[in-house]
């Protein structure tokens, strides 16, 4: 008989992996899929400050592989696949993958998000090639380089001041007058010296022939456009844009309720339109995206996937 | 694979007569770590036709930038030396790299 699991996890971020943690806890029969990097955004994320009990070697990839092995204790299976398509109706759920196809009695959407693109002309030709969302990857490469940072939130400017660690100058380009980010990070950023600011101002364009050579600004309040041009000796520079995100639910299109966002609608008790279908971390309808709403809401739909199974 | 470094990189990559391929990852690119199991079985699939190379370029930044190399994770594609074909970022997947491959050597 073809196997079936007790509950199909899509996504192996905090949300995914607390939901596989409570599941396989409860000795459901459970399976994580992740199609990238075991840990979702937060791997990519130098510093965990604000997650509680992680003040010790609180680096991203630290606290993800405290989760994984956690996971696995208790049972939890993880295999590295790519979602095609699911079938979300009846009483078995079917999630196709590039490797192969599997059921189960309930599933919990946790995919995620990514950072949203600036949209202008230049970015996705010169991604990866001075254009980056992945300060932690890449930030290396713009040592004693100028960066850019585009936007003012929590994230823009904890991983700005990041960046100064390694680049000559941050400067952080955000449309209005004033920082969005916590108070306490703002005091820091405004401490460091490498750090300069460009207010009232958007991202028009990023030019390069191969590797980025200049970016065009407009300034929100007059409408005129500068140019920064790589200094001569640098040859290039980088940009850094951390403008929000965006939900990774397309393959949920027209399956499971969404807002106009493609954030997927939930009650308290993390139930989508469908039963037996949970959603759970940063791809839900929510205020506040953190790892610890995140964990929270996979405990949370881990538990009800149990009740609902119990029922079946 | 084989790793290179800054100074073997002109032999074994810039000097060699085939097809050589190039995995650019860093010990701070959790995403280049997710990507290598995928990039050695390919290695496999590819053997005898594609000699597999990786070079950390946190050891090796000038020559990375010097291969038009500014983001990870990069896989870049060589024929006798040059540059043929890459692929980084949300593209860097074991399927796109397969596809790269298969596509420079049926051309």
């Amino acid at each position: 008989m073809e196997n079936i699991y007790d509950v199909i996890i899509i996504g192996a971020g905090p949300a995914g992996l607390s939901s596989g943690l409570y599941a396989s806890r409860a000795k459901l029969n459970t399976l994580i899929l992740e199609k990238d990097k075991t840990g979702g955004q937060i791997v990519t994320t130098d510093e965990v400050a604000n997650y509680p009990g992680s003040i010790e070697d609180a680096t991203g990839p630290a606290i993800v592989a405290r989760m994984v092995q956690q996971a696995e204790e208790f049972g939890a299976v993880r295999k590295k696949d790519t979602v095609l398509d699911v079938d979300l109706e009846g009483a078995i759920k079917t999630v196709k993958c590039l490797n192969g196809e599997y059921k189960a009695k309930a599933v919990i959407i946790a995919s995620g998000a990514k950072p949203k693109k600036i949209g202008c002309p230049g970015e996705v030709e010169l991604t990866g090639k001075g254009v980056s969302y992945c300060a932690t990857c890449d930030a290396d490469f713009f040592t004693d380089f100028e960066v850019f940072v585009i936007g003012g939130g929590d994230s823009a400017v904890e991983e700005a001041m990041y960046l100064t660690k390694f680049a000559r100058k941050v400067t952080v380009v955000h449309r209005r007058d004033e920082l969005r980010a916590a108070k306490s990070i703002q005091d820091k950023a405004f401490a460091n010296e490498k750090m300069d600011f460009l207010w009232n101002s958007t991202v028009d364009e990023i030019k390069g022939n191969g590797i980025v050579e200049s970016i065009v600004f407009k300034d929100m309040k007059t409408g005129e456009t500068t140019e920064f041009n790589a200094p001569e000796e640098d040859g290039t520079f980088g940009i850094f844009p951390f403008i929000g995100y965006e939900p990774l639910s397309h393959l949920f299109q027209g399956k499971v309720g969404m807002d106009q966002g493609g954030y997927i609608k939930t009650d308290d008790d993390m139930k989508t339109d469908i039963n037996g279908v949970f959603a759970a971390g940063d791809i839900r309808v929510k205020s506040l995206r953190q790892v610890i709403t995140a964990a929270a809401d996979g405990a949370i739909a881990a538990v009800q996937a149990e009740r609902y199974i119990d029922q079946l | 694979m084989l790793a290179v470094d800054k100074n073997t990189f002109e032999e074994e990559v810039l000097g060699s007569e085939g097809y050589t391929l190039v995995d650019f990852w860093s010990e701070g690119c959790e995403p280049c770590k997710a990507l290598m199991p995928d990039v050695e079985e390919l290695e496999n699939e590819f053997q005898g036709k594609v000699k597999f190379t990786k070079l950390d370029t946190g050891k090796a930044r000038r020559l990375a930038i010097s291969q038009r190399v500014l983001g990870l994770p990069t896989i870049v594609l060589y024929k006798g030396g040059e540059k043929i074909a890459e692929v980084t970022k949300d593209d860097a997947t074991k399927e796109k790299i397969k596809e790269m491959i298969q596509v420079s050597l049926n051309a």
